[in-house]
């Protein structure tokens, strides 16, 4: 088990660390030069080459590049010219956008899913099976901003219910800012509750066709006992590895979602750096966002542990 | 000998078909895919109206007589910029799986018949890939290479390769031990010989499964890329960047976001029932559970 982890880590450590190659030398390879997008046009040829001498951007690349990453190891990410701001402030500013929806819609659509996923599968070829798994199977079919779309006619416009958009901060207290990510949260969550729902039925449906859970049965256990105690926690593995994949999925699709709404959250920070040129940035939250996908993937193998006890004794 | 494996049902093709014609999943799929496909072809020739046409004077009008689905904020006609939308949505998605498939399925099956450090070296880079969410890198490259259908492609097809080099490595993997393969090996084949006559035959059912699963994602990821001006460019009519212009006249003209929305949705419906269909055909062992 420990080795397993160990080994785990290390592969994430070594995936985190070509990644920020990666990004590094993309955004090596982009045309422009820093100094004069942050000086401007009319700046002069002496301005601009004392600028890139004090920015480091003379150095020999393999220096800058361990600037870079010790930087960021530090928490400093750079300063970005757009908003003449370090990025990490940005990165904060944002992330108490992003984070919430991104949990918020990882919980509804897990609160969904699972029962759904659960009920469809104890219902095998029955019409609650498969009416659920239809709609599941159209929800997998929709785009999330195209749903955000209709969800702001329905409940924006035609019902007024709630703001058709924009984010008024956590300031004025909890709910008027809940209300601003309850349309979001729902356009990504949607989607992603259906596959989770597909996933959860067909892992339950592989655990009931098992020996013990019919001796469970026969030994007079009630039914409900048998699906929810011993069925899921067996189902739990492919269930928990699609959820760890789907964080990373919605922290990707906020990149979308914000921009539906003008939520002031990461994945609109990083769309308009990447439209600004703003690439200190833009480096910043993607390395953020490939740290966090990582991070996900460890928690995931270690829930693996905590859910299959032969794996803590056997690895 | 060719392969008499788990991938070809061996009760032969009239059979095959039969089970083919009482699977619903499959035929909707496939009568959904192939409507949308001739809808997209048919748009070479003919469409009801130019989509290049601007009539100022009818525009944003809602479904009529004359124009079945409205028309948009320039006059033109939605169901023709729908049709025109499909052809594009598809070339994309095609091109993407295609470049997944020719990159990926090589290089999983190089790691599988090699093991060792090469398998271990192809798996971390696969790990890689998957830790960029793939959006963010799409969005990343087209925005860096510069908005346009190629590059959108280009964008969707990168994170085909891995997903493909999985499930051709793991397919390859199990193929391998089988006594088949080991005959083969006895006499003299060597891995690529084995591979082209022995795997591949055997793995192609599982990558054509992945292959419409990776169609309909390439299909909702194209239509996200042009909603966001990434994709393919005006005038050339796409379904997201429709979605795009109607979103800021949703209070007047609902139906402008309505019918491109609906096209996705059906067009990835079909194709995602046309591959959950083809997996029940051409798993066995899933086709005895159910």
């Amino acid at each position: 088990m420990t080795v397993f982890l160990l080994k785990r880590i290390l592969i994430g450590l070594v995936t985190l660390a070509l990644a920020s190659m990666v990004v590094f030398a993309i955004m090596e390879l982009l045309p422009g030069d820093p100094a004069r997008l942050m000086l401007g046009m009319n700046a002069t040829a002496e301005s601009v080459s004392a600028l890139r001498t004090q920015m480091g951007l003379d150095d020999p690349i393999h220096l800058r590049y361990l600037n870079w990453v010790g930087g960021m190891l530090v928490g400093d990410f750079g300063r970005s010219f757009t908003y003449s701001a370090p990025v990490i402030g940005l990165i904060a500013e944002r992330a108490v956008v992003s984070l919430p929806l991104a949990l918020i819609a990882l919980v509804l659509s897990t609160i969904i899913a699972i029962p759904v996923g659960i009920f469809a599968a104890a219902r095998r070829g029955r019409a609650g099976d498969t009416v659920s798994m239809g709609a599941a199977q159209i929800g997998v079919a929709v785009p999330n901003f195209w749903f955000a779309l209709m969800l702001v006619y329905v409940f924006a416009v035609w019902l007024q219910l709630v703001p058709a958009g924009g984010f008024p901060g956590w300031g004025g207290g909890i709910w008027p800012g809940l209300r601003a990510l309850i349309l979001p949260a729902v356009a990504l969550a949607l989607p992603q509750a259906a596959i989770l729902a597909r996933v959860t039925r067909s892992a339950m449906l592989e655990v009931l066709g098992e020996d013990y859970i019919r001796t469970a049965r026969a030994k007079g256990m009630p039914r409900r006992h048998v699906l929810w105690r011993h069925a899921l926690r067996n189902a739990m593995i492919p269930v928990l590895t699609i959820m760890g994949l789907q964080f990373a999925f919605l922290l990707a699709g906020t990149i979308i979602i914000e921009n539906v709404f003008y939520l002031p959250g990461l994945g609109r920070l990083v769309f308009q750096a990447i439209t600004q040129r703003d690439l200190i940035v833009v480096e910043g939250v993607v390395m953020l966002l490939v740290a966090s996908v990582i991070v996900i993937n460890l928690l995931v193998d270690l829930c693996y542990a905590l859910v299959d006890p032969r794996l803590r004794a056997a690895r | 000998m060719s392969a008499p494996d788990a991938a070809t049902p061996p009760e032969g093709i009239g059979a095959f078909l039969r089970d083919a014609f009482s699977n619903r999943s499959f035929l909707i799929g496939a009568v959904i895919t192939m409507l949308i496909a001739a809808m997209a072809l048919l748009s070479f020739v003919w469409t009801p109206y130019d989509v290049t046409d601007l009539v100022v004077a009818s525009r944003m009008q809602t479904p009529s007589a004359e124009h079945w689905l409205g028309t948009d904020h320039f006059g033109r006609d939605i169901l023709s910029m729908i049709m025109v939308g499909a052809r594009n949505s598809i070339a994309v998605a095609v091109v993407a799986v295609g470049i997944g498939v020719a990159i990926g399925v090589p290089l999983g099956c190089w790691a599988a018949a090699r093991g060792g450090w090469i398998d271990e070296v192809l798996m971390r880079f696969n790990d890689l890939v998957f830790a960029f969410p793939a959006l963010l890198s799409a969005i990343m490259i087209t925005a860096i290479f510069g908005p346009g259908a190629v590059n959108a492609i280009i964008a969707i097809g990168i994170f085909n390769i891995p997903v493909f080099a999985r499930v051709a490595r793991a397919g390859a993997l199990s193929i391998w031990p089988r006594e088949y393969v080991l005959a083969a090996r006895a006499a003299g084949k060597g891995p690529t010989l084995i591979t082209i006559e022995h795997i591949l035959p055997n793995i192609a059912s599982i990558l054509l499964v992945q292959g419409t699963i990776q169609f309909a994602l390439g299909i909702l990821a194209e239509t996200g890329l042009s909603y966001l001006g990434l994709g393919a460019q005006p005038p050339m009519p796409s379904w997201g960047r429709m979605l795009f212009d109607a979103q800021t006249r949703m209070m007047v003209a609902p139906h402008l976001a309505l019918f491109p929305g609906m096209a996705i949705v059906i067009t990835v419906l079909g194709l995602n029932l046309l591959g959950d269909g083809l997996r029940d055909l051409l798993d066995p062992k899933l086709r005895r559970r159910r």
